[in-house]
């Protein structure tokens, strides 16, 4: 009898120390961003001023402040860890790339974690300036002719700034600096996954260019996968 | 007992009363923090400064430094702006006139150069009227506006090489780098600021901003010299939309350009102007834009 619960009592320690020690896959967050009410209607962007772009859009593109999906999905929502994440200040060694073509940014919204190293590339045959509007980061302005190579810059300080072209007033686009790697940007399906969170409690916040931010807290026990969704208000305008 | 009673009633409200005149004088202690500043052999203290900010600023640029002085209303509230152009930002930290590389913070001399000239074609004055000490002051009072004066360290000067000899070369060179960087998108292609995308400039806090005119023939915001304009375009101008090419034209490229921009500054005698004006093709293209040049506005069709 003593036995048997020294057994079950060792047996215990090591789930729960197997729980503990839950290694790299751990759990994680996963959900869906979806809007209710009527978006605004993105308007089609003129870029007759721009030749050597309009030509890449034989159907102009539209404006890009709300792109939604079947099934009002909301997409370049940036989901991320906004508290508790485990590799807060730990800066990745790979490169985040922005790309201006078609006298567009792609992709729209660029999510990088603090110091981490941004690529510019300039793909069009026309000069852009690339112009992050930072507040909180320092403000700079670069100008990138056709034909020059990529430059690399950095931000020191979690932010989401406002990126435009000043000789392309419709271009804009968003640097989402923050203090974690732990983030995702929800595409067409308004679907978004965020693995490898060791068991805890975590604040997962969803920032949207239009809709503002949403938090939520979440506990993590073990390796599940905890469902995370977030709905945003629309704004007709 | 009852004596240890009435003492605590005592320090009770005096505590209160400390606070409530914590909470007030608050913004003023994080202000009154000490700043310097070295401009050559002067030193100017942000305690002195303050003083005179308070007197002839703090109108326009506002109590807190961040340009929202009673003479200043953005575009589109109610009311007209008595200032079209809006007063500096002292609060972020961002400076058009700068030695500076793009993204930091500018000099001292930067900043007591700037308000010893003024600002031409806007509501900022010379203020050579004040001392040199005087001016030194203000400029280390300005630096308490905002904390990254604190926490970063002025940019390193850019290198501006000796201006080589103006050729004729020069000037179609950098009449070449005029085309091939697309200055004239913004600027138009008589350097009239009426360029296709002039109209629809707007600076960092989203006032509408034009591109510098040159057939005006005025100084330049940020000086008068050919240093200064060779200043302008490699370290951008921070806040508007003027970028800085400091990664895309090498120096001796950078001064052929600003050969090239006299030329366009039709009523200000300069000595590339009259080069130019002294070969055909120059005189031809002076003699064309004189003629059929667009008024100053952007967005017009030539």
């Amino acid at each position: 009898m003593q036995t048997k619960l020294g057994y079950a009592a060792v047996l215990a320690v090591l789930a729960a120390s197997a729980m503990a020690f839950a290694g790299p896959s751990g759990g994680g967050v996963s959900g869906k961003v979806t809007y209710e009410g009527t978006p605004a209607k993105q308007k089609p962007i003129d870029m007759s001023k721009e030749p050597s772009c309009a030509q890449q859009h034989p159907t102009p593109i539209t404006t890009e402040t709300v792109v939604v999906g079947p099934a009002n999905t909301l997409q370049n929502v940036v989901v991320y860890v906004s508290a508790g994440a485990p590799d807060e200040a730990s800066t990745p060694a790979q490169a985040v790339t922005i790309t201006q073509k078609g006298c567009q940014y792609l992709p729209h919204v660029v999510p990088m974690v603090v110091n981490q190293e941004l690529k510019v590339v300039n793909a069009d045959q026309t000069s852009h300036n690339i112009h992050p509007l930072a507040k909180v980061n320092r403000e700079w302005n670069k100008s990138q002719p056709p034909g020059t190579p990529p430059f690399s810059e950095k931000f020191d300080k979690p932010e989401f700034i406002a990126v435009k072209c000043n000789v392309h007033p419709w271009m804009h686009g968003t640097f989402a600096v923050l203090k974690t790697s732990h983030y995702a940007v929800t595409g067409e399906t308004g679907g978004f996954t965020l693995p490898n969170l060791p068991p805890g409690k975590y604040t997962v916040t969803a920032w949207h260019e239009s809709y503002g931010e949403q938090t939520q807290d979440v506990t993590i026990a073990g390796s599940e996968t905890k469902t995370l969704n977030f709905v945003f208000k629309a704004k007709l305008y | 007992m009852v004596k240890t009673m009435s003492l605590m009633k005592i320090t009770k409200s005096q505590i209160l009363g400390i606070l409530i005149l914590a909470t007030f004088l608050l913004p003023l202690a994080v202000s009154a923090q000490q700043m310097e500043s070295h401009i050559g052999k002067l030193t100017g203290h942000s305690g002195a400064g303050r003083e005179l900010y308070f007197r002839y600023c703090w109108g326009c640029h506002g109590f807190r430094g961040d340009g929202n002085g009673e003479n200043w209303l953005p575009t589109g509230s109610f009311l007209e702006p008595y200032l079209n152009i809006q007063p500096r930002i002292f609060s972020a930290a961002t400076f058009k006139c700068r030695s500076t590389p793009t993204g930091t913070l500018p000099t001292d001399e930067d900043l007591y150069n700037a308000i010893k000239r003024g600002f031409v074609m806007s509501n900022m004055p010379s203020w050579i009227t004040l001392t040199a000490q005087n001016r030194a002051d203000l400029i280390a009072f300005i630096k308490t506006f905002s904390a990254r004066w604190k926490k970063e360290k002025s940019g390193d000067p850019i290198s501006v090489p000796p201006e080589p000899k103006l050729t004729v070369e020069s000037i179609k060179h950098g009449q070449e780098l005029f085309q091939k960087l697309e200055c004239w998108k913004c600027h138009g292609q008589e350097g009239r600021g009426d360029g296709p995308s002039a109209s629809t400039l707007t600076d960092s806090n989203d006032q509408p901003i034009r591109p510098y005119n040159f057939a005006v023939g005025s100084r330049f915001k940020c000086g008068a010299t050919n240093q200064d304009l060779y200043k302008i375009f490699m370290t951008g101008l921070d806040g508007t939309p003027m970028p800085s090419f400091a990664d895309v034209i090498k120096p001796d490229e950078a001064w052929d350009l600003v050969h090239f921009l006299r030329t366009l500054q039709l009523t200000y005698k300069s000595p590339e102007l009259a080069l130019w004006e002294s070969t055909k093709e120059g005189a031809q293209q002076v003699a064309a834009s004189k003629a059929n040049g667009t008024p100053t506005g952007s967005g017009i069709k030539q």
